[in-house]
């Protein structure tokens, strides 16, 4: 058996599997930035070559940021993510400790209710939605998509952290209220610091869709003031003439954000996403 | 008027009756034990004295005002959990004072109050430190100092020492009678452990299924069982249950604890089926036609070969009688 665990070919096998997996998953990414440094001949020439000296060329990051506006973008952007974000993980656990915490009737099915967004793409009600923001005026406003996004992003976090949160010691919550702790005081600073983990899992998964999406920021905000970086991006890419290294560059620089943001999770998540499996 | 009196508390979880009418006085200052099996109530009765749960019906009693609506911070109760319950981000210190602090009790008086705690349960060294960086037994001291803080009218204890092993159990449970007699306090105490209500309590509650079947000092129950489920519950090894009608007598039932059972020739034979020697004590198991298995223990160590034919006898004095239904016939 411990022969089995030390054996070097089984290591060297799994490494060679997860190596080549992070390949994969890394190349897009990798041929995104290469190119970004390259001249536009260079792209189409050899895309898949590392910039030489002959073919460095910045021209795509001048491009993006001479069209000004490229540091709005990334405001808008940042705004939308993380105030959505902010709502759907304080809801969302909110939710969640109601539904795992209070005995009530209708509890499981206002669960299953909670739950059933995972399963219904919130795009199907895109006219809709649409429809509610032209009445209630809050179109081509940041606000429109926080708003859709939070609803988009509720399901899962609802569904994820009630599952924690029936981790949770009643004792601990108990002793709480026995030591005269109102329930905010329980959930916020006696609950929430022990579903860290799964919080920070929730919250990267509820990032990652909407930093990318172009969907409702095309349709609800469209406007130059209240553009995201995708969308911002699409200035570059016209029906005719594509300036691909300003579409690379931009979306290079797109993905600077989201990767600290993960970074800052990152530590937690791996607890989270493992929470179950190793224990 | 006592430190809680239950009058016909009942508690249901939908159409499921778990506890159904419990009375009960306990006196200031006594030591009170719930004790049963798994499942019996005993817990969410003390959940209920609490006020984590609701009551259904009836009414509990704290120092002559009813609480039946108030909320667990508001009953001056101290509760000391299974699994410690301490909160993880807070250091000894700051886990001893927090109820006292959101009481609003000045910052001396909190100090002062948690020091002694600590003192008393010889804590002082760890006061800085954090309850993940306890052993087991130091958390449970921790937790049942969290509740000597409070000077609660009440204390809960919920099967406190489950968790420890068996050393620290024994002395984690001399630790809780000590603090008894020093504080003088009230204490309600949850287990399903019979040693511990046995050596613990002044008074005994026995429980099953919601019911309370007897209540006693812990002699009381030992000599005198109400029914052949307290007689069973209380004492071990277990009381052996004989057919009556098979030794000529009346009743249905005779219960004789294994230390009344007197080998050599006798109305009652069988064979050895199996020995424990456990060095002051022997027990041996006896297999029987007529009543199945019984347990006789002896004295010191005895020698006895597994298969050996024996006789057992009984002082007829010392047998109870029971009825069809486990009722005690006297």
């Amino acid at each position: 058996m411990s022969q089995a665990r030390n054996s070097t070919a089984r290591s060297l096998a799994a490494h060679a599997v997860l190596i080549l997996y992070t390949a994969i998953a890394l190349f897009p990414v990798f041929v995104v930035v290469v190119n970004s440094f390259k001249n536009r001949r260079a792209i189409f020439a050899d895309p898949l070559a590392v910039p030489t000296a002959d073919t460095f060329d910045l021209i795509g990051y001048r491009t993006v940021l001479a069209q000004g506006d490229f540091f709005l973008y990334f405001q808008n952007s940042l705004i939308v993510t993380v105030a959505s974000l902010f709502f759907v993980l304080l809801f969302g656990a909110m939710a969640a400790f109601a539904l795992s915490e209070y005995r009530f009737r209708g509890n499981t099915l206002t669960g299953l209710y909670l739950a059933l967004g995972i399963m219904i793409p919130i795009r199907l009600g895109t006219v809709a939605i649409l429809q509610m923001m032209v009445a209630s005026g809050l179109v081509n406003t940041l606000t429109a998509l926080v708003l859709v996004y939070t609803a988009q992003g509720l399901p899962l976090a609802v569904f994820i952290l009630s599952e924690f949160m029936r981790g949770v010691s009643d004792d601990l919550k108990n002793a709480g209220r026995i030591d005269g702790l109102s329930e905010y005081t329980i959930f916020f600073r006696l609950v929430l610091p022990l579903v860290r983990p799964a919080m920070a899992t929730v919250a990267v998964f509820t990032m990652i869709p909407i930093w990318n999406d172009l969907w409702f920021p095309l349709i609800l905000a469209p406007s130059e003031a209240t553009k995201t970086i995708t969308l911002g991006s699409q200035v570059f890419i016209g029906q005719f003439v594509t300036n691909w290294n300003a579409v690379l560059a931009a979306l290079s620089l797109a993905i600077l954000p989201v990767l600290v943001l993960y970074l800052i999770f990152s530590r937690q998540l791996i607890r989270g996403i493992t929470a179950g499996a190793v224990k | 008027m006592g430190a809680l009196t239950l009058s016909q508390v009942t508690k249901s979880f939908g159409a499921t009756q778990v506890i159904r009418g419990v009375d009960l006085n306990v006196e200031n200052g006594e030591f009170c034990v719930f004790v049963g099996p798994s499942g019996c109530g005993k817990s969410t009765l003390l959940r209920m004295i609490a006020g984590l749960e609701d009551v259904t019906s009836g009414d509990v009693t704290i120092h002559g005002a009813r609480v039946n609506d108030l909320a667990p911070a508001r009953r001056e109760i101290a509760m000391v959990f299974q699994s410690y319950a301490l909160y993880p981000h807070l250091t000894v210190r700051d886990n001893m004072g927090l109820a006292l602090k959101q009481a609003g009790t000045p910052r001396v008086q909190i100090e002062q109050a948690t020091e002694k705690a600590a003192e008393m349960l010889d804590l002082s060294h760890l006061l800085e430190r954090r309850p993940a960086e306890l052993s087991g037994g130091q958390r449970q001291r921790v937790a049942i100092g969290r509740a000597i803080v409070r000077r609660p009218k009440l204390f809960l204890f919920d099967e406190p020492l489950s968790n420890l092993d068996a050393a620290l159990r024994v002395q984690t449970r001399i630790e809780i009678a000590r603090l008894h007699r020093e504080l003088g306090a009230t204490m309600i105490y949850v287990t399903h452990d019979q040693v511990e209500a046995m050596t613990l309590a002044d008074k005994i509650v026995v429980l099953r299924g919601g019911v309370v079947e007897q209540v006693g000092r812990p002699m009381d129950l030992y000599n005198d069982p109400d029914n052949t489920f307290v007689a069973g519950f209380i004492g071990s090894p277990q009381m052996n249950f004989l057919k009556a009608g098979k030794l000529g007598l009346r009743s249905d039932t005779l219960g004789i604890r294994p230390e009344h059972l007197e080998p050599g020739s006798g109305q009652i034979s069988g064979r050895v089926s199996h020995v424990e020697k456990l060095g002051g004590e022997t027990l041996v198991y006896v297999a029987t036609e007529d009543h199945g298995l019984l347990t006789v223990r002896q004295f010191g160590e005895q020698d006895y070969a597994v298969d050996e034919e024996v006789g057992l006898s009984f002082d007829p004095n010392r047998a109870f009688h029971f009825d069809a239904e486990g009722k005690r016939l006297r």
